[in-house]
């Protein structure tokens, strides 16, 4: 028996140049940032403020980090895909073989939706939603870090997959049979279910948190009809993943079960059946969609209504439209198989169920039109990446609306036009919304503001390079070009898919902008500072605490009174001491035995697997049995930050 | 519908080529649009040949056009009235209390509920007139062929003729063309855009699906659905050609090639990409019902010795 299962040295694709110089580039940051922090002894203070931190601002600050990096990692899978099928015309290969091609597009999709969008909307989540229902942290703090760290470790084991292996080459959805053992026999496949797994066990958690912390935590008087928009769609995003994600949890189980012990869910032999596969897959994969689109639109609720100088136009309706789109969200999942052959019937009826959700989504959108008629409009960043939304967004709905009449569908299915479409919704959308959201709370979180000029230059490259990008992959689809090609014999298609590729290039300039931004800010933290703890003029309850909140968030907790909201700290000096939950390292000793646990099982290492598991239900044991839960933050050290903040309390 | 749009282009002007006209293109996106619509319809789904593809353009024009009377106005309306109330313009009223009013409520559910009330129309009948499984109505016999996806070729059985051919499908014109397909493994999607409709091809099951060209030429086919290293390959040319051109074809096709029974197609559903066309001057009696049942057994050609396919129907 072979002790380290399935590895051995060729797993690492050393003859391979390209992948080589990615996996040394990743080391030397890797090993640069490392020893930059061991060099100036921030080892232990990111171990205490950071790693093992329970804080809600903290752990969603650390989620959109990861967020940002993933978002380079598949962003630069992005241009070589667009590079590729730029130049693989006619006779050309291109310089990507298919065994690489394939796994890239298969890591691009994975990556951008599952360590990207995901991380980086419940990140935002993190940091807000506790701040605007005006309470001190969420309900299970330190589950809310196990949360964090699974979905780094799920991070950790795809990036793994470049180095030590490969990755599925199967596309993002991973049809069986394709992915089944006996059409993909390497470890690629299984990268991509066990790392799935474990940042989705992450997301479920976060889900469930979420739901708690919205329904029994808010600020005394903040009924529902009180909460702020954004916090309504994290509650419906939050429902969705209670509801969506045990579905692909066990659908991936089935996988794995065909995989590892023979079984034939979806095999072709056996009586498996792959097209159950497919519905399950998207019985998640629709919600999914939702549960990155609605805190997007929450987050242009709350700037809209800011940079307008006005309230939210039609706040009962926009409540009413998010909650209708959580449940319809799960009325629509067919319209990804329209092509299946299921009967005219079935087709039809999921065709206008997906229409039907366009309504809420259109009543948005003339909401937001509406708040800003009759308002004062300040074209700030984040108030540009909103404006750029609502023109883009509404172009992707539309040809969303396009392919859900089945016959067209039948047309454009799976081809550039679809392509093109779904980054129309989730760039246009999901994208330019976090975008949004990092320029307008960065200041209440790190006190000071980002830079105004490097932010416009970035929206505008992004902008510009989405249109540049996108709008000529929905003409090769109409064209007939499906997606997915390592190289393709039309040369009329190759034009386009130049064209795609310099866009690709201006969007990478609007990430260096948006890397500038961030490097120019921090310099000039000084100049940017918030001293006003408001310093947009918003009227949620985050506003109402200083930049950067306290660990407690608020002296004292806020209470939302019938007309407005009062000042949290109003006439109030005699301070009281506050409980609050105590550090833990339980989230990231656990995503440890998660990563061991997962790579031993992907490489069959099946000694180390059961290791894994027995450490991480140990960390489990000594934390059920812990002694000390919560800390007192003394009264004094309060009066004295309350001290240090004098304008900030009273606005 | 094409009047909504403007008239079909002849299939020959290619934007890119015309060297007037790039001089002038004034900026980038009305330059797409304007190619867009002259290079998409040398090809591809907008320039239909036959009776589903020409249906399927007019639904998407159709669709396209509802949704384009709400959608411009949106967008224009979003960069006039953010423009207008720009806070330096001291012209513009603010009114920082219109936060709701019943009547735009009203419209603003009433505009978006109407028009997917048109176009939820458009879906649910065109849903059942584009069935696939629908057989086109026509005073002349169908052609019935046989699909199955391997890895990474299409075959093509005829079995009214006994003949089958990989990588390349002729068909009479004008005369409807029936398909039963599956998937020797993984699935695929049968897809020629010009002559419309794509269908899923998946192991052990049959989907069905009706075609038709109605003008002579050759048409690019291929498969719309990731199935692997060889995919990108995957591909092949229909040719329409009259009706006594596909008789001849077929004369010439039974005279020359192997045969198709187990052992060679054995041999064929082995992995193999770029695979140039060729026929088989026969096909062994219910093989497409064997590909069928193989996949329910382990395997292999030992499974073409039980040709009843239990699941033909799903």
């Amino acid at each position: 028996m072979n002790l380290l299962g399935k590895l051995s040295w060729d797993a690492i694709p050393f003859d391979q140049p390209i992948i080589m110089g990615a996996t040394a580039f990743m080391v030397l940051v890797i090993a640069a940032v490392l020893s930059f922090i061991i060099v100036k002894g921030y080892l232990g203070p990111l171990w205490r403020d950071w790693i093992t931190s329970v804080d809600h601002k903290r752990i969603g600050v650390m989620y959109i980090l990861l967020a940002l990096v993933m978002l380079l990692r598949g962003f630069s899978d992005a241009i070589m895909m667009r590079a590729q099928q730029a130049v693989a015309a006619g006779g050309a290969q291109g310089y990507l073989p298919p065994e690489h091609f394939d796994q890239i597009f298969s890591a691009h999709g994975t990556i951008m939706i599952f360590f990207m969008a995901m991380p980086f909307v419940i990140g935002v989540i993190n940091v807000v939603v506790p701040l605007q229902l005006g309470v001190r942290d969420v309900a299970f703090p330190t589950l809310n870090s196990v949360s964090f760290w699974l979905t780094a470790s799920g991070a950790l084991l795809i990036n793994i997959s470049l180095a030590v292996g490969e990755f599925a080459k199967t596309g993002w959805v991973a049809y069986p049979p394709l992915s089944e053992l006996q059409f993909s026999p390497g470890v690629g496949v299984d990268y991509y279910l066990w790392s799935l797994q474990i940042s989705g066990i992450g997301t479920l958690l976060s889900g469930i948190n979420f739901v708690t912390t919205i329904l029994k935590l808010r600020a005394p008087g903040m009924g529902y009809m009180r909460m702020p928009v954004f916090c309504w769609t994290a509650l419906a995003t939050s429902l969705l993943i209670v509801a969506a994600f045990p579905v692909l949890t066990a659908t991936f189980a089935m996988l794995l079960l065909d995989r590892y012990l023979g079984f034939h869910f979806f095999t072709v032999d056996g009586g498996g059946n792959a097209m159950m596969y497919v519905n399950l897959f998207w019985v998640w994969g629709h919600p999914e969609v939702y549960i990155l689109v609605l805190p997007a639109f929450g987050i242009y609720s709350e700037v809209v209504a800011t940079f307008s100088g006005k309230p939210l136009f039609g706040y009962r309706s926009m409540v009413a439209a998010t909650m209708a789109i959580c449940v319809l969200s799960f009325l629509v999942w067919l319209h990804h198989f329209f092509t299946m052959g299921a009967s005219a019937d079935v087709n039809g009826f999921f065709g206008v169920m997906t229409m039907i959700i366009a309504v809420p989504t259109g009543v948005k959108v003339f909401n937001w039109l509406f708040t800003m008629y009759g308002g004062r409009v300040r074209f700030t960043v984040p108030m540009l990446w909103s404006i750029g939304f609502m023109i883009t967004f509404v172009i992707g709905g539309m040809t969303g609306v396009l392919m859900a009449v089945p016959p067209a569908d039948f047309q454009v299915h799976n081809s550039l036009f679809l392509v093109a479409h779904f980054h129309n919704t989730i760039i246009g959308g999901v994208v330019f919304g976090l975008m949004a959201g990092y320029n307008y709370w960065f200041p209440k979180v790190f006190g000071f503001r980002l830079d105004e000029r490097w932010g416009k230059a970035s929206f505008w490259c992004w902008f510009v390079g989405f249109y540049l990008a996108f709008m000529p992959l929905y003409a090769v689809g109409l064209m007939g070009m499906t997606r997915r090609l390592q190289h393709y014999d039309n040369p009329a298609w190759q034009p386009w898919l130049m064209v795609a590729a310099l866009g690709a290039v201006v969007i990478l300039a609007g990430v260096a902008c948006q890397a500038i931004q961030l490097v120019v800010s921090v310099r000039a933290r000084r100049q940017l500072r918030d001293t006003t703890g408001n310093p947009w003029g918003g009227r949620t309850l985050e506003w109402f605490t200083p930049s950067p909140p306290p660990a407690w968030n608020f002296t004292v907790l806020p209470s939302v009174g019938r007309f407005a909201r009062r000042t949290p700290a109003e006439g109030t000096q005699d301070y009281k001491a506050i409980e609050m939950p105590n550090n833990s390292p339980i989230g990231v000793i656990t995503a440890f035995f998660a990563v061991v646990t997962g790579f031993a099982l992907i490489w069959h290492i099946w000694w180390m697997a059961a290791l894994g598991l027995l450490g991480a239900f140990v960390t489990l044991l000594a934390f059920a049995f812990r002694r000390q839960e919560e800390i007192e933050v003394p009264a004094v050290e309060i009066a004295r930050f309350d001290r240090a903040h004098p304008a900030e309390v009273t606005p | 519908m094409q009047s909504l749009l403007g008239a079909r282009h002849s299939s020959g002007a290619h934007a890119v080529s015309t060297p007037k006209k790039m001089r002038h293109w004034s900026g980038a996106l009305p330059a797409l649009i304007a190619a867009a619509s002259l290079g998409g319809c040398s090809e591809g789904v907008l320039d239909p040949k036959g009776p589903i593809a020409a249906a399927g353009r007019e639904i998407l024009f159709n669709s396209l056009a509802i949704m384009l009377a709400i959608v411009v106005p949106t967008i224009l309306a979003t960069i006039g009235i953010a423009f207008w109330f720009r806070s330096s313009n001291r012209r513009a009223r603010y009114r920082p209390d219109f936060t709701y009013s019943g009547r735009l409520e009203l419209l603003v559910w009433s505009i978006p509920a109407m028009t997917v009330l048109l176009v939820g129309g458009v879906a649910w009948i065109g849903a059942h007139d584009l069935d696939p499984r629908k057989p086109i109505a026509s005073s002349v016999d169908p052609v019935r062929v046989q699909v199955v996806s391997l890895d990474w070729k299409w075959l093509f059985i005829y079995p009214d003729q006994g003949i089958a051919s990989v990588n390349h499908l002729t068909v009479p014109v004008g005369t409807p063309v029936s398909f039963e397909l599956t998937s020797s493994g993984p699935m695929n999607s049968f897809f020629v855009p010009q002559l419309g409709s794509q269908i899923y091809t998946m192991a052990g099951m049959v989907t069905r699906l009706h075609l038709q060209a109605d003008h002579e030429g050759s048409y690019p086919g291929l498969s719309a659905n990731y199935s692997g290293e060889g995919f990108a390959d995957m591909r092949f040319t229909v040719d329409a050609v009259p009706p006594e051109a596909f008789a001849q074809w077929i004369d010439a096709a039974r005279s020359a090639g192997p045969m198709l029974d187990a052992g060679t197609y054995a041999a064929l559903v082995k992995p193999s990409s770029a695979v140039a066309p060729f026929t088989y001057r026969s096909v062994a009696p219910d093989l497409f019902n064997g590909i069928l049942g193989s996949t329910m057994h382990p395997h292999g050609a030992a499974g073409l010795a039980h040709p009843t396919a239990e699941r033909a129907e799903k």
